[in-house]
């Protein structure tokens, strides 16, 4: 066999001689190649409907890759300067809280900064392990959370020697990078693992200019969400390792939850945007990153709006900016970041990425054309012209400190009781109260609920933000422990 | 031989037009543009396979979409013009001695290019002092206009392509903006007939009703254009169409023309009665 190479989509070459072969289908999927299900074939086609099949010989297995879905692995981990690198059809989701369970066992503890993505707490409730928070360091002016700073990291380890890994945001959703190589090189000084939550940052392999990737950094274990930046379908994402993993152990831990029916159309969009990233990524994000400086610095001319970048850097929890990313600070306009977003989306149709309180993110990527990027700069403009109000009174606060009083776990499965959001002050909530987008935590269970907290949830209700994580699904109540 | 140009209209009705040789054809970076010469209609513009103009019948857009918002206002003299790089509204526009400067902001450089090598009919004025040319997406350039013209004509192409973004309410803000106190947009307003393009005419009624005080729709008859029943946007800070029409200042005018008359002024603002009703379903 000849040696395989990045021109090379195992997966997506495998398909296309299935395709061919016009096997007669007596397995699932029941639709059979679409026909019985004319009306999703329609909506769908039907080559989207032909290589919905199911896992058998010529096209492997995800569960237990022997071929085809194993030589596109080995390409993907080559392409990303991993030693293995796992196809996942969970979602970033998965792959963060496989790297999770993988490092930790029950009452473990993970030092982890606080503005997870729920993702994270949810694998802490799974596996039992204890969380130990690094609060990070915020922006006041913005109101957003920033990178891990090392002193703080340092000073964890102090206090936790018997952690076992260190889990990184990297870079937040709004861009923001901590000093990744120092953090690993603390963590693995002291015999823990360094896991990288890679969700926004799949172009860090391919681009120039980048901040420096998890793998590039040396750490142990990062997820790479390739739908984002990277161009693959929905729900599709890497998992990447480094040399010290046990990568069979890991396929075990990605078992015990992932699905045993993989979607081949999830596996072969990761196939084929691996290649694509691989053969142009430098071209793709130099375009990308042309595109949001473009519109970062016509924003920025636009006046009030501020759309930040690289002058934050302040060399520990600014260490570094991913300029692909365009993120704008809205509070001068006196406007939240949320009620732009609305706005956009209601008025001037254009959805964008999330707003919150202060700020919002527009998701820029090489599909992008320059005319929808002057729209969107234009539209922008006409709100602070039709919207635009003094700044003063605005709420500023995006990230509070957490109290934690227990484990997520425990917590989670305690007994409990519901309160109003009113009379919740003073307890211990079991469940997750977040924004989403982003999907950070305002609450995570275990947490205590503060008048500051509970007065942060009514503002984001009332600004429009869409509130998620409570068993009310109008967030009037808060599940508490008894 | 027989050689037909054919545009699809709808799915289900095409309108040809058959050709009698092939005068250009070429790429740009936004778009496939062609000339032919008909023995019916003379030399047309076609964009991405879809008619912008023939010689035959390009007086009637051009002269509507052009003395219509110029006969209401009464001393307009800074201009803008979007799109249009075949030079018809600047040639109508070049008809005003009060006129002082007319900008024209064209995307696509070529087509300009194009119409000044093979539509001589049209690109005939790009020389006048007072016109000047912007190669430049519309939308930004309005963006950075306040308060600076008196009329904004904006020519565009159609609500898919490189000229999408001229039927946004963001663009239709920004005209706003750019326009002084009195000032006055007319745009190419679709037609009400396909229902495919009486949806997207909808949409764009829409979107400036919301944008402007006044907002009023008129129409023409422009055989090569989908059904030929075609309609344009009068957009309004401070001007009604008829009731601040004063016919008698244009006639004084002396322009000679081959479609608008000042009669016809008040009658295009008169719409069929399931016209009326699309409108009223979005004001």
């Amino acid at each position: 066999m000849t040696e395989l190479s990045q021109v090379d989509a195992p997966i997506y070459e495998a398909l296309r001689r299935f395709r061919r072969m016009r096997i007669v289908p007596f397995d699932v999927p029941g639709h059979k190649r679409g026909r019985g299900n004319m009306e999703l074939t329609e909506f769908l086609g039907e080559d989207c409907m032909n290589v919905d099949v199911n896992s058998m010989k010529p096209l492997d297995n995800l569960c237990h890759p022997v071929s085809v879905i194993k030589d596109a692995e080995e390409l993907a981990a080559q392409a990303f300067g991993a030693a293995n690198a796992f196809f996942m059809v969970g979602g970033t989701t998965s792959a963060v809280q496989s790297m999770i369970m993988y490092a930790c066992k029950e009452d473990d503890k993970i030092i982890m900064p606080r503005n997870v993505h729920r993702s994270a707490i949810n694998a802490i409730i799974l596996t039992g392990a204890v969380p130990v928070y690094v609060n990070p360091d915020v922006n006041h002016q913005l109101g957003i959370a920033l990178g891990m700073s090392v002193e703080q990291v340092e000073q964890a380890i102090r206090d936790n020697p018997d952690a076992k890994a260190i889990m990184v945001n990297n870079p937040t959703y709004y861009g923001i990078c901590s000093d990744l190589r120092r953090i690993t090189g603390l963590a693995h000084a002291h015999g823990m693992l360094v896991l990288v939550d890679e969700a926004h940052g799949t172009h860090f392999y391919f681009g120039e200019g980048f901040p420096v990737s998890a793998m590039a950094a040396g750490a142990d274990i990062a997820s790479a969400s390739m739908h984002k930046s990277g161009g693959s379908l929905t729900q599709s994402s890497f998992l990447l390792m480094g040399k010290g993993i046990n990568s069979d152990y890991m396929r075990q831990i990605v078992n015990l939850t992932q699905t045993t029916s993989a979607s081949y159309l999830l596996l072969s969009s990761l196939d084929i945007s691996r290649k694509r990233l691989a053969l142009c990524g430098r071209e793709i994000f130099e375009k990308t990153v042309e595109m949001a400086e473009y519109a970062r610095e016509e924003i920025n001319s636009i006046g009030g709006y501020y759309a930040f970048s690289r002058e934050l850097i302040n060399g520990d929890s600014i260490y570094d900016f991913d300029v692909s990313k365009l993120s704008v600070h809205t509070l001068p306009l006196g406007l939240a970041g949320i009620e732009v977003y609305d706005l956009l989306r209601d008025e001037y149709d254009i959805q964008i990425e999330f707003g919150d309180i202060g700020n919002i993110l527009a998701y820029v990527s090489v599909g992008d054309r320059k005319r929808d990027i002057e729209r969107l700069i234009s539209a922008m403009a006409e709100i602070k012209r039709r919207f635009g109000k003094s700044g003063a009174g605005m709420l500023t606060q995006e990230y509070i400190n957490p109290i934690v009083a227990e484990t997520p776990r425990k917590a989670f499965y305690a007994e409990k009781r519901s309160l109003p959001l009113d009379e919740a002050a003073g307890n211990v909530c079991t469940e997750f109260v977040m924004c989403y987008p982003p999907g950070i935590p305002i609450l995570a269970p275990g947490e205590l609920i503060t008048p500051e907290i509970i007065e942060y949830i009514k503002y984001a209700k009332e600004k429009g933000c869409q509130m998620t994580g409570t068993e009310d699904i109008n967030i009037e109540r808060l599940n508490v422990l008894i | 031989m027989e050689l037909w140009f054919t545009e699809r209209h709808t799915p289900n009705v095409k309108f040809s037009i058959k050709v009698d040789h092939q005068l250009y054809s070429g790429n740009s970076e936004f778009q496939r543009i062609d000339v032919f010469d008909s023995k019916e209609f003379g030399r047309f513009l076609t964009l991405d396979g879809y008619m912008m103009l023939t010689e035959k019948d390009e007086f009637i857009y051009h002269e509507m979409i052009t003395h219509v918002p110029m006969a209401v206002h009464p001393d307009p003299r800074n201009i803008l013009v979007i799109g249009a790089g075949d030079g018809g509204v600047v040639r109508e526009l070049t008809r005003y001695s009060s006129v002082e400067s007319i900008d024209l902001v064209e995307i696509d450089e070529l087509v300009v290019e194009v119409s000044k090598q093979y539509l001589p009919t049209t690109a005939c004025r790009f020389d006048d002092p007072r016109v000047h040319v912007y190669y430049e997406d519309g939308v930004k350039f309005i963006r950075r206009c306040t308060d600076k013209y008196d009329v904004i004509i904006v020519d565009s192409t159609d609500p898919f392509g490189p000229g999408e973004g001229l039927f946004t309410k963001e663009f239709y803000g920004s005209c706003f903006n750019a326009l002084r106190a009195d000032g006055i947009m007319v745009n190419q307003h679709e037609s009400p007939f396909y229902a495919e393009d009486a949806a997207a005419m909808q949409r764009s009624h829409k979107r400036i009703v919301q944008s402007f005080p006044i907002s009023k729709v008129y129409q023409a008859h422009i055989p090569t254009y989908p059904s030929g029943h075609w309609l344009f946007g009068f957009a309004s800070k401070k001007y009604h169409p008829t009731n601040d029409y004063n016919a008698a200042r244009w006639n004084m005018l002396g322009i000679k023309t081959k479609y608008y008359n000042s009669r016809l002024h008040v009658g295009a603002f008169a719409l069929p009665n399931y016209v009326e009703e699309l409108l009223k379903d979005v004001e």
